[in-house]
């Protein structure tokens, strides 16, 4: 293509027909108009007359313009210009490796990378090259160079993954032997190895680079601190200040997910990252479960939180609170350092503290308690919550759990305990033994400087082993764990202070709070915390940031998990361990986005902003129309245009004009809506037309094709219904949901397009009103259900019903009503037949004795979702013959009476809800009033 | 033109029509009573004839046989019935059919010689009603009376001429007649003027009627135009026919006056007709002329 500033031409050898332009000119200059010949019997008195000059001998000046203009435009048009030409690569038949980031950045604008993927494919096909596709995000394997159209078709289909493109120093290794060119789907993020990759291409053959404009959004971890939730995010490119929405989203009180509150944050201009904090209330903390950026559809913009924001209410009660001493000597110090930070610390007496209902109780050697503290914490402890003691002197020295176990105690002591290592023992304070399999601390790394100097002795009995989660080096228990109804009591051998050991004084001793889940963990969950513990996925993400149930995943070591950043093995999402929740994240704390940079030899596409626009239509119009005023001038010049003819020609001209002002009227029904003084007049005309007759309605769609097969499908479905039942709707009218009211309408038909507007507030406020107030909306995929809700109409009908006020869904049962509401149905076929989602029955629904129905007497669905594409089956013309065919021969008319019946059955629905469903019980009421 | 006896059969039945419209035309008897011949014309006084005219006493002289013995029967004079004396007038047509006269400036309209063949067959039909003679100059359809000579007339009238412009032709106008010319006389006047002064030579008078189209007579043209005469032996070009249409407006005027001025000297009367006008006015005009002129 030959490039002319902005404007590329594809056949430019045609241009040099413009040298002719000049020699055009000389010609037509000398060429005079033609004569008109007449016969005429006057001439005889015209002979010897004189022209009084003699200028129209040549052609006007004028005249000359314009057709040299007009030949002009004509040979550019041929020429193909196009304005901001897609770069053409030179041609070549090299195979072509199509590569693609495919990682959750590419999510942001899926749709058209797979296009741009599609048009490359289609070009290697034309040109015969074979082609290889792969996806950075997968495991490396050498890609298979193959016929283009195997890619083609395998193209549609393709997903982006959830992660960043890893690997890249493997993938170098897997290339493909031979030379061939590439074309690598950028998602404009460096990520690592992308130049090593790049430098390994381009070795290879020659390199291009596909890149979107749109930015990219991606949301850190949040943290907790100062008292707040930070919330940092990343964006690339830089540019001016921009406010994103984060909302913040987790289960309200009912359980049902929902946006909890939503904060701003700002980027200031130039700055690729921002920060905001969100102070919440510590029982909407608790509930948080995800943050994502609103509006952005990638896994990167979507963060989960795990335990991290949770915060447990720990009881802290001292055994000798009232005793005067030293600070350090207190035995709830250390425990206080350590779980101030991570946990919600309640103070008070423990009849006081049960009342809160707290997550962990602390009882630093307590010994005794009253029959009511203690059946008090027996209740809790059995309801769920943890008891956690600590021994002491005062418990060494008291006949607690002497004979008999203590409920609150997990073994029976022996009396007095034992010092180890003082100046009056033999032997050496006792370190601890690594702790065994089945411990909650098994994976922690026991610091050799742990020395356990006395501790309190648990008496032999047989279920002592399985009780102790830890043990001294000579394996005397530590710490034993004894299961109390749903909670559990843990016995610390030693004080909570330095006294009796320095494990208080260790870091270990913060790592086994952490496990016994007294406290939460810091808000990265490194190797040690997790290690001897297996993780399983709980909930995955799709690299379009929606959470997905885990299939065939497998659980994971803690120790990968830890630091782990989300690849193939193990996708982002939530994993869970025996008592705490991870999540995995696509931004990982540390994740920096960082912009891909490509050096000048690499062409880069798709960041120029403007798109290819063809101009040879506009080209070869604007020739065409030249010439016709060169008709025009000429005849004018020559006198053949006289009145009449010059009437016709004016009316000629002038009649589209009203034409088209009268088809863009059209589909507004005539809606007199010029000008804003009309308004409330249109407004009330509408609502006329709406409420003096039944209308079905349609959502206008904005394209202009499916909104006049919406209107034809209504209006067979009206004619059928007119003739077969006593609803007898008028025309279909457009319902423009932005604008119009829709409380007129009990039925609305929504054909979904992928490239479909999303709703304003306020339309949508209109919406979940009439979904409330007993509407109901027809969504029309049109796509057969077949893709299984991965085609892009379903994905736009998705984000379009996001904010829908929809109940949860069911694949529509055999029972429904819509079997039966006029007539006996069982499918429910458009032009496809596909299948159907309506309002799911309650669980507790169940079929009567002798009854074929389950007893459903409640709720017209608000909503249908399908595939099928009714609004064609159902359409008919002026003429009233459908105007698409369905199916083949008398089957497909079948289908299409099918189809006929099955909006029959739907509008029936509509107007009498469960009726039928009533009918059902007809027997049993009949009964009920003879007796 | 390609049927010439269908299109006669057409002509005279609208020439029919037109002409049953007006009372049969009784042309005034001419003082010149050796001239023509007897005829069913009444001269208003006492001569041959069919027609009663009065009862006189019988003078000496009248022969026997003239004597009306019914009338004389009811008294003792005796009665000679003398006729009405009749004399019929004869008038020779001309016609241009030559090409020019195929003229027409729009499709909707006639041409010219269309217009003149039904007003002169209009008129023929008339006279022929009053018992004149009628008949064509040139001298192959002489001045004959009764029903049969209009159709003979609409025979030789449908053909059309080779000429580019028609010429009168002075020959067979019988001495004291009366002619009738009808052209759009666009051609040479000269011809005119030869047959004028040749029919005048014989004592003859008659009425010049110019059919013209409206076209010829405004001019509607402009641009660069090649005109041609209908024969295509005149040719003429210009670059701008607007302009020309006043210069050939003036001559078109100054050719009528000099046809007014031949008609004039002569005692011959002249009007213009236009196509696309109604033809009645124009009949009416002949007829009249032709009344004044008998």
């Amino acid at each position: 293509m030959w490039m002319l500033g902005p404007l590329g031409f594809t056949t430019p050898l045609i241009l040099t027909a413009l040298i002719g332009l000049p020699l055009l000119w000389i010609l037509l200059r000398a060429v005079p108009p033609a004569p008109i010949r007449r016969r005429f019997p006057g001439v005889a008195l015209l002979l010897g007359l004189k022209d009084a000059d003699s200028e129209t001998d040549r052609t006007p000046l004028w005249l000359l313009i314009l057709r040299a203009l007009a030949v002009a435009a004509a040979i550019l048009a041929f020429a193909g210009p196009v304005l901001n030409p897609a770069r053409q690569e030179a041609s070549s038949d090299a195979p072509l490796l199509i590569v693609m980031d495919a990682g959750w950045a590419d999510a942001r604008d899926w749709p058209r990378r797979i296009d741009q993927a599609s048009r490359v494919a289609e070009a290697a096909e034309r040109a015969g090259r074979p082609l290889a596709l792969l996806r950075l995000t997968d495991m490396p394997q050498a890609p298979v160079f193959q016929a283009a159209q195997a890619v083609t078709s395998r193209l549609i289909a393709l997903q982006p993954q959830p992660w960043a493109p890893q690997a890249l120093a493997d993938w170098q290794a897997a290339l493909p032997e031979g030379d061939f060119d590439s074309y690598w789907i950028s998602d404009g993020i460096d990520h690592d190895g992308r130049a090593a990759l790049l430098a390994a291409l381009q070795v290879r053959g020659a390199v291009r680079v596909f890149e979107t404009p749109r930015p990219v959004l991606a949301l850190n971890p949040v943290t907790f601190r100062d008292g707040a939730v930070q919330i940092a995010a990343q964006r690339l490119p830089a540019g001016t200040q921009t406010e994103i929405e984060v909302s913040a989203r987790g289960l309200d009180p009912a359980g049902i997910e929902r946006e909890l509150t939503r904060a701003t944050l700002t980027f200031a201009t130039g700055a690729t990252s921002g920060e905001t904090a969100l102070n919440l209330p510590p029982e909407l903390r608790n509930r948080l479960t995800r943050f994502e950026i609103a509006g952005s559809r990638t896994a990167g913009s979507v963060t989960l939180s795990d335990d991290s924001l949770k915060r447990r209410k720990v009881a802290l009660i001292g055994g000798g609170a009232d005793r005067e001493g030293l600070i350090l000597l207190s035995p709830t110090h250390y425990l206080r350092q350590a779980l101030a930070p991570v946990a919600e610390l309640i103070d008070g007496a423990l009849i006081d503290v049960l009342r809160a209902n707290p997550d962990v109780i602390v009882l630093t050697d307590v010994a005794r308690l009253t029959q009511e503290e203690s059946n008090g914490l027996v209740k809790w402890v059995e309801a769920g919550g943890l008891l956690l003691r600590f021994a002491g002197p005062k418990l060494a020295a008291s006949e607690v759990a002497r004979s008999d176990e203590d409920p609150l105690l997990p073994v029976r002591l022996r009396e007095g305990g034992r010092s180890l290592g003082g100046a009056m023992s033999w032997g050496d304070p006792k370190t601890l033994a690594p702790f065994p399999k089945d411990s909650p601390f098994f994976g922690l790394d026991v610091p050799a400087e742990v020395a356990i100097r006395a501790q309190v002795l648990a008496q032999p009995d047989p279920d002592l082993s399985e009780r102790s989660i830890a043990m001294l080096a000579d394996g005397t228990p530590l710490v034993t764990r004894k299961v109390l109804g749903q909670g559990q009591v843990v016995l610390f051998h030693v004080t909570a202070n330095a006294e009796w050991s320095s494990l208080p004084l260790s870091g270990l001793f913060v790592n086994m709070l952490e496990r016994l889940t007294v406290s939460t963990r810091p808000a990265l969950a490194d190797a040690a915390d997790l290690r001897g513990q297996v993780f399983t996925p709980e909930k995955v993400l799709d690299a379009f940031g929606q959470l997905q149930a885990p299939q065939g995943l497998p659980g994971i070591r803690g120790e990968d998990l830890a630091g782990a950043m989300p690849g193939p093995e193990h996708p982002p999402g939530l994993y869970a361990g025996e008592d705490r929740r991870v999540a995995l994240n696509v931004i990982g704390p540390e994740t920096v986005l960082r912009a891909a940079v490509w050096p000048t030899s690499v062409p880069v596409e798709g960041i120029e902003g403007p798109r290819e626009q063809p101009l040879k239509g506009a080209f070869l119009a604007g020739a065409l129309l030249l010439l016709s005023a060169d008709i025009l001038a000429a005849l004018w010049l020559s006198g053949r245009l006289v009145g009449r003819i010059a009437a016709l020609i004016c009316l000629v001209l002038l009649l589209p004009v009203p034409q088209a002002q009268a088809q863009t009227m059209a589909p507004n029904e005539a809606r007199a809506g010029t000008g804003a003084g009309s308004q409330g007049g249109a407004q009330d005309a509408f609502a006329l037309e709406a409420t003096t007759e039944l209308r079905l309605a349609y959502v206008v769609t904005g394209d202009s094709r499916t909104d006049d097969l919406s209107r034809d499908g209504l209006r067979g479905l009206g004619q059928q219904l007119y003739a077969r039942t006593t609803i007898e709707p008028a025309e279909p009218m457009a319902v423009d949901i932005e604008r119009d009211e829709l409380a007129f309408f009990p039925f609305l038909y929504w054909p979904v397009t992928a490239d479909q507007p999303l709703p304003s507030v306020a339309a949508y406020q209109k919406l979940n009103q009439f979904l409330r107030t007993g509407g109901m909306i027809l969504f029309d995929t049109r796509d057969a259900g077949i893709a299984g809700g991965t085609s892009p109409e379903a994905r736009r009908l998705q984000l379009i019903a996001a904010a829908l006020d929809v109940p949860p869904l069911q694949q529509i049962s055999g029972d429904h009503v819509l079997t039966r509401t006029f007539y006996l149905l069982q499918d429910f076929p458009g032009r496809q037949n596909g299948p159907i989602w309506v309002e799911a029955p309650p669980p507790d629904a169940e079929a009567e004795e002798g009854m074929p129905f389950r007893t459903l007497n409640d709720g017209v669905t608000p909503v249908v979702i399908g595939g099928n594409d009714w609004a064609a089956a159902w359409a008919v013309d002026a003429q009233g013959m459908p105007s698409y065919p369905v199916g083949r021969g008398d089957a497909g008319e079948r289908q299409r009476e099918i189809a006929y019946r099955f909006g029959i059955n739907l509008i029936m629905h509509v107007f009498t809800g469960n009726y039928k469903s009533d009918q059902v019980h007809v027997p049993a009421l009949l009964e009920r009033l003879g007796q | 033109m390609s049927n010439a006896p269908d299109l006669a059969a057409d002509l005279r039945a609208r020439a029919g029509t037109l002409g049953a419209a007006l009372p049969p035309l009784l042309a005034a008897a001419d003082h010149l009573a050796s001239a023509v011949t007897l005829g069913d014309h009444g001269r208003r006084r006492a001569g041959m004839g069919d027609e009663f005219w009065q009862y006189r006493q019988a003078h000496t002289g009248d022969a026997a046989r003239m004597i009306d013995w019914r009338r004389s029967a009811r008294g003792d004079v005796q009665y000679v019935r003398e006729r009405e004396w009749q004399a019929a007038q004869s008038v020779s047509l001309w016609v241009d059919t030559s090409a020019s006269m195929r003229f027409s400036g729009d499709k909707m309209r006639a041409p010219k010689a269309d217009r003149a063949r039904l007003l002169a067959l209009a008129l023929s039909v008339l006279l022929l009603r009053g018992g004149e003679r009628v008949g064509l100059t040139g001298g192959l359809t002489p001045p004959r009376s009764g029903r049969a000579q209009a159709e003979r007339l609409a025979l030789a009238l449908s053909e059309d001429g080779t000429a580019d412009f028609g010429k009168p032709d002075a020959t067979g106008i019988l001495p004291h007649g009366r002619v009738v010319l009808i052209s759009d006389f666009l051609g040479d006047l000269s011809g005119v003027e030869a047959a004028m002064g040749a029919a005048s030579d014989r004592g003859a008078r008659g009425v010049i009627l110019q059919v013209l189209d409206p076209a010829e007579e405004t001019f509607p043209f402009d641009g660069r135009t090649i005109f041609e005469s209908m024969g295509g032996s005149l040719r003429f070009e210009t670059l701008r026919a607007g302009d020309l249409r006043a210069r050939y407006l003036a001559r078109l005027e100054e050719r009528r006056a000099r046809l007014s001025d031949l008609a004039r000297a002569s005692g011959w009367h002249l009007s213009s007709h236009h196509t696309g006008d109604a033809a009645q006015p124009a009949l009416l005009w002949l007829y009249r002329a032709l009344e004044a002129a008998l």
